[in-house]
């Protein structure tokens, strides 16, 4: 029992025992958390019914540790709607008035940290990037598809993670400048080349829509290619780290599992031609091998 | 946590409202490859029966053609091959690396060819050879 709260204990009579006079608080603090609650609940519906404008959300719960949350079902939230919000600012609305239980991860609101890729309306997004003015109402909210649920809108990353760790997603080189304080540059050209698979911020969106990734669990995935792709690309790295790295890239589970289906490429928040970087390292991965003699 | 929720076949088998252009082509694709897989079979089948005579050929050619279900076959099967032709076209191009922006629109390029082709040809189709 928690300690924090506040207790009113002058009701109590010094005869009782500890246990009844435990369960009477208790039953107590229930009572008023439930009054709470009522009130919150009831607050909010009134601010959205004289709001002008709301929008309609349906949002995927489900909650293992509750008996009877464990039955998946969807939540209708009503939302007054404000210029500009996003489906994220939704989501914190709803969890602020009307359930404080509604699990989501979030972090920066500015689509960099990666955290809130959600399944709205039938595709991968970001919730902080997404407006709500651009949607049909009633707007599903889901967890990422092809993920295994933890809570509520929460997925479990671990597998995502593992895969963009296996292509070993940071700079190495063997080729270092003399002078102990050089710095490693780069062309302009070799920049712009890498440029667009620098955005990435491992929000998993494209890994959740690729059919493939979904049916072969050993498949690197859009993003863990387009993280290697970045640095096989980089010509500071020198030739025989590129080697190492298409050597990763070319194994059965790698690059040759995609079948342009360009479902990664439409869902990137960042705008990553992920499919066009894959492509690429296919033909590297074949220049890599042939061999005319 | 050990517990997590499956959300089972359902989320992929459901969702082919919100299937974009190139998942659209990559079904097509596959779909019309097995087609012509299975053709492959009645084609030689079929071809086969020249090997007792060119009159045992003729007849089963004539045969077939007389029957209209026969010729409506034919036009879907031309579907199925332009598609997969023009498909095989824009898939070459995607694999070369060539307007990987224009992929959607490349696909609807190639079902509205395939649809033309198709309806151009279906009055030689019904029509039927005359042998």
């Amino acid at each position: 029992m928690s300690t924090q709260v506040p207790e009113s204990v002058e009701e109590e009579s010094a005869t009782e025992t500890a246990s009844a006079g435990k369960q009477k608080r208790d039953a107590k603090k229930r009572e008023r958390a439930e009054r709470v609650q009522e009130q919150r609940e009831a607050e909010a519906a009134e601010k959205a019914r004289s709001a002008d404008d709301t929008y309609h959300l349906k949002v995927f719960r489900y909650d293992p540790e509750v008996p009877e949350k464990q039955e998946p079902r969807f939540d209708d939230f009503h939302v007054p709607y404000k210029q500009g919000m996003t489906v994220l600012d939704a989501l914190m609305w709803a969890r602020d008035h009307y359930d404080s239980s509604l699990t989501f991860r979030h972090s920066c609101r500015q689509a960099i940290c990666g955290s809130d890729a959600l399944f709205v309306n039938g595709s991968q997004r970001l919730g902080c990037k997404t407006q709500l003015s651009d949607l049909s109402e009633p707007i599903r909210v889901e967890p990422l598809p092809h993920s295994d649920v933890v809570k509520d809108l929460v997925v479990d990353m671990e597998h995502f993670y593992d895969q963009m760790e296996s292509v070993e997603p940071y700079f190495q080189t063997n080729s270092l400048p003399d002078g102990e304080l050089d710095e490693q540059r780069q062309t302009r050209e070799n920049r712009e080349k890498v440029k667009m698979s620098t955005r990435c911020i491992w929000c998993s969106a494209c890994m959740s829509s690729c059919n493939i990734a979904a049916g072969d669990n050993e498949y690197l995935g859009p993003a863990a290619i387009n993280k290697a792709y970045r640095f096989a690309m980089d010509e500071r790295e020198g030739e025989d780290m590129k080697q190492r790295r298409l050597e990763i890239l070319e194994q059965e589970h790698g690059v040759w599992r995609c079948q342009t289906q360009f479902s990664c490429t439409e869902v990137c928040p960042k705008d990553i031609p992920l499919t066009e970087h894959i492509q690429e390292l296919k033909r590297e991965a074949i220049k890599n091998n042939l061999k005319f003699w | 946590m050990s517990q997590s929720y499956n959300r089972g076949l359902i989320e992929d088998f459901s969702r082919w409202r919100e299937f974009s252009a190139g998942m659209w082509a990559w079904i097509f694709h596959k779909f019309t490859g097995w087609v012509l897989v299975g053709y492959l079979f009645t084609h030689i089948a079929v071809l086969s029966t020249a090997l007792s005579g060119a009159a045992a050929y003729t007849n089963t050619i004539q045969a077939l053609e007389s029957l209209l279900v026969v010729r409506i076959l034919e036009v879907g099967l031309l579907a199925v091959a332009v598609f997969h032709i023009l498909n095989g076209l824009r898939l070459l191009f995607v694999d070369l690396g060539v307007g990987l922006e224009a992929q959607d629109r490349s696909f609807y390029a190639s079902l509205i060819l395939t649809g033309v082709i198709v309806v151009a040809s279906v009055p030689t189709f019904l029509s039927g050879v005359s042998i």
